[in-house]
């Protein structure tokens, strides 16, 4: 699988708080929450981000509550995929279970800049930045992600496991 | 290579003769958890999943305690949807109110988090069990409805730090003030991903009750968990109550760690984490003239038997000042009524205190002490964050319950050691 988007770029330690904040957690409804994705880090997000672009981030990416919400409303928004330097440990699940593919390289973030062009090998876990001839090699998903990647989520994960049809 | 605990652990319920840090292993789980805020969540999961049993009725735990017994009619309507569930699908697990605790407290007493075991609550506190050699983590509501539909969940292996404790620990300095020290040396993400391993003489000395503090703020640390290796005590503890059968695992000697850091305790004072971060730790010498307005001893952190000895300790034959709230919360039924054998419950009154059911309560701004805009409050909690107790005005300053219970009857914060008479 390839992923192909442009690049938003965001500090470090950007928490579950201002990815989704907690005066939208009265819904559960991924659209609504798409709405608002981001809004308190950078409030024209929501509305500008394309479908399959990336989020850049640095260290410590989703920390503060275990919110399933958080990587919920980034995944409706139409974000393709979270390049960090480092991920809060729930949330790195979180994202695994809903199916928001995400990789760990410092290299890559430290390389990609705003708007630049990403191109992501998922079986491999190379990133590549085609305007600027670079390619970072990050630690590929291990084949078990990608399989719930793949599937859409732990929920069809679970489903196909049971003999049920995927939602 | 040698193996940590932690792996070996994991690699058994893998299937796996070992497991290498990074590596991401689909383990069979001992047993899942969710409370009233993060199981309803599951349940509607769980639905969505198509599953129609639970794997099996006594390896899932369902414990309403953050908002129990139940302050509004939204709170209300949450656990309903636990209690139903509980009863449609036969969870043998289920507390209600008058038998149950605050989730962390109420599990290893109920002999349900045993030494071997993997164990994943839809809690970040559910680390906790490392202290009684377990592996186990915190984890989102989607995954507890996967693991409530198949007994299975995923794990990226962790590296593990050691830290090491030597010498011996002062009167008034116990498991609280050891792992406020640790998260104050290493910051909030010093752990981040890595399993903790607490090791040493003084560690050897402690109570569960000391130890079982440490592991529950291992995730402080931003840690996947925290444990000692299960010694006599352990053991001992695990055999009188075990739900069911168990096999301690051990790490190997030549096991290997990221990294390792060693502490001399002997003259170490009892600690203080500053708002609004645990990290923001000072020694209690340097805490002086903090007034506050509420001390709050409870928790799934310090709201056990030997916690609430140590407050009685300080309290016995002092009044709490007027103008101060001092509440205390005993972490589960057991504990209260043991409590209330030993007398203690009488000592806490007479000092003015309140005393109430088990509940969360005021730990996460629930109900049954907020704290108002511009309020102190002393905890034996665990956060310390922005409004973590109520306004965002407010302020939470974590301590022992010894540190609680003197700043209470001394209207800031101080030692025990020149309150107990
Ligand atoms: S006592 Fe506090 S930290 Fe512990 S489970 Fe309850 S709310 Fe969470």
């Amino acid at each position: 699988m390839i992923l192909e988007g442009k690049a938003w770029i965001f500090g470090d330690d950007i928490d579950t708080d201002a990815i989704i904040p907690a005066r939208y957690l009265n819904t559960h409804d991924p659209e609504e929450l798409a709405r608002h994705c981001m809004e308190d880090a950078d409030p024209e997000f929501a509305s500008k981000v394309s479908r399959g672009d990336f989020i850049v981030a640095g260290k410590n990416f989703g920390c503060g509550s275990s919110r399933e919400h958080a990587p919920i409303s980034i995944k409706a928004a139409g974000v393709g995929g979270i390049i960090a330097v480092s991920f809060a440990r729930i949330f790195f699940r979180n994202a695994m279970n809903i199916g928001l593919p995400i990789w760990e390289c410092p290299e890559a973030v430290q390389a990609i800049q705003k708007g630049d062009s990403i191109k992501v090998d998922v079986e491999k876990g190379a990133i590549e930045l085609p305007q600027k001839g670079y390619t970072f090699q990050a630690t590929p998903l291990p084949e078990f992600i990608q399989q719930l990647i793949v599937n859409g989520g732990l929920v069809n994960y679970v489903r196909l496991k049971l003999g049920k049809e995927a939602l | 290579m040698g193996q940590t605990m932690v792996q070996k652990i994991l690699a058994r319920g893998a299937g796996k003769k070992s497991v290498e840090p990074g590596e991401i292993v689909n383990t069979k789980i001992d047993l899942c958890l969710g409370n009233d805020i993060t199981a309803p969540v599951a349940i509607s999961e769980f639905n969505r999943m198509g599953a129609e049993t639970v794997f099996n009725t006594s390896r899932v735990a369902l414990v309403p305690d953050h908002f129990t017994p139940n302050k509004d009619i939204n709170t209300a309507k949450q656990v309903q949807i636990m209690r139903e569930f509980a009863e449609k699908h036969r969870i043998k697990y289920y507390y209600e109110i008058g038998k149950m605790g605050v989730e962390h407290a109420l599990l290893p007493e109920e002999g349900l988090a045993l030494p071997g075991e993997i164990i994943i609550g839809a809690d970040s506190h559910t680390c906790t069990y490392g202290a009684l050699g377990a592996f186990a983590t915190g984890v989102g509501s989607t995954d507890l409805a996967a693991a409530m539909a198949l007994g299975e969940a995923w794990f990226k292996v962790p590296p593990a730090i050691k830290f090491e404790y030597n010498g011996k620990l002062p009167q008034w300095v116990g498991g609280k003030d050891l792992i406020l020290y640790t998260i104050g040396e290493i910051g909030v993400d010093g752990a981040l991903y890595r399993a903790m391993e607490f090791s040493g003489p003084a560690m050897e000395e402690m109570s569960l009750e000391g130890r079982l503090s440490m592991s529950n703020m291992a995730i402080e640390a931003g840690a996947k968990c925290g444990y000692m290796e299960p010694d006599g005590k352990v053991l001992e503890y695990a055999a009188s109550r075990a739900a069911r059968e168990y096999e301690p695992v051990y790490g190997d000697r030549d096991a290997e760690y990221e990294n390792t850091f060693r502490f001399e305790v002997s003259n170490l004072e009892p600690q203080v984490a500053f708002p609004h971060k645990p990290s923001n730790v000072k020694p209690v010498s340097k805490a002086q003239e903090v007034h506050i307005h509420q001390s709050v001893i409870g928790s799934c952190t310090n709201g056990r038997i030997e916690d609430l000895r140590q407050a009685a300790g300080v309290l016995r034959g002092n009044k709490v000042p007027p103008s101060l709230r001092l509440i205390v919360i005993p972490a589960t039924q057991e504990v209260y009524s043991q409590a209330l054998k030993e007398g203690l419950l009488e000592i806490f009154m007479e000092a003015g205190a309140a005393v109430s059911t088990p509940t969360c309560g005021p730990c996460l701004g629930g109900h049954m002490g907020i704290l108002a805009p511009g309020e102190k409050a002393v905890a034996t909690t665990n956060r310390n964050f922005v409004g973590r107790m109520g306004d965002p005005q407010s302020e939470v300053y974590l301590s022992s319950p010894a540190v609680a219970a003197a700043s209470a009857v001394a209207g800031y914060i101080i030692h025990p050691g020149e309150v107990a008479k």
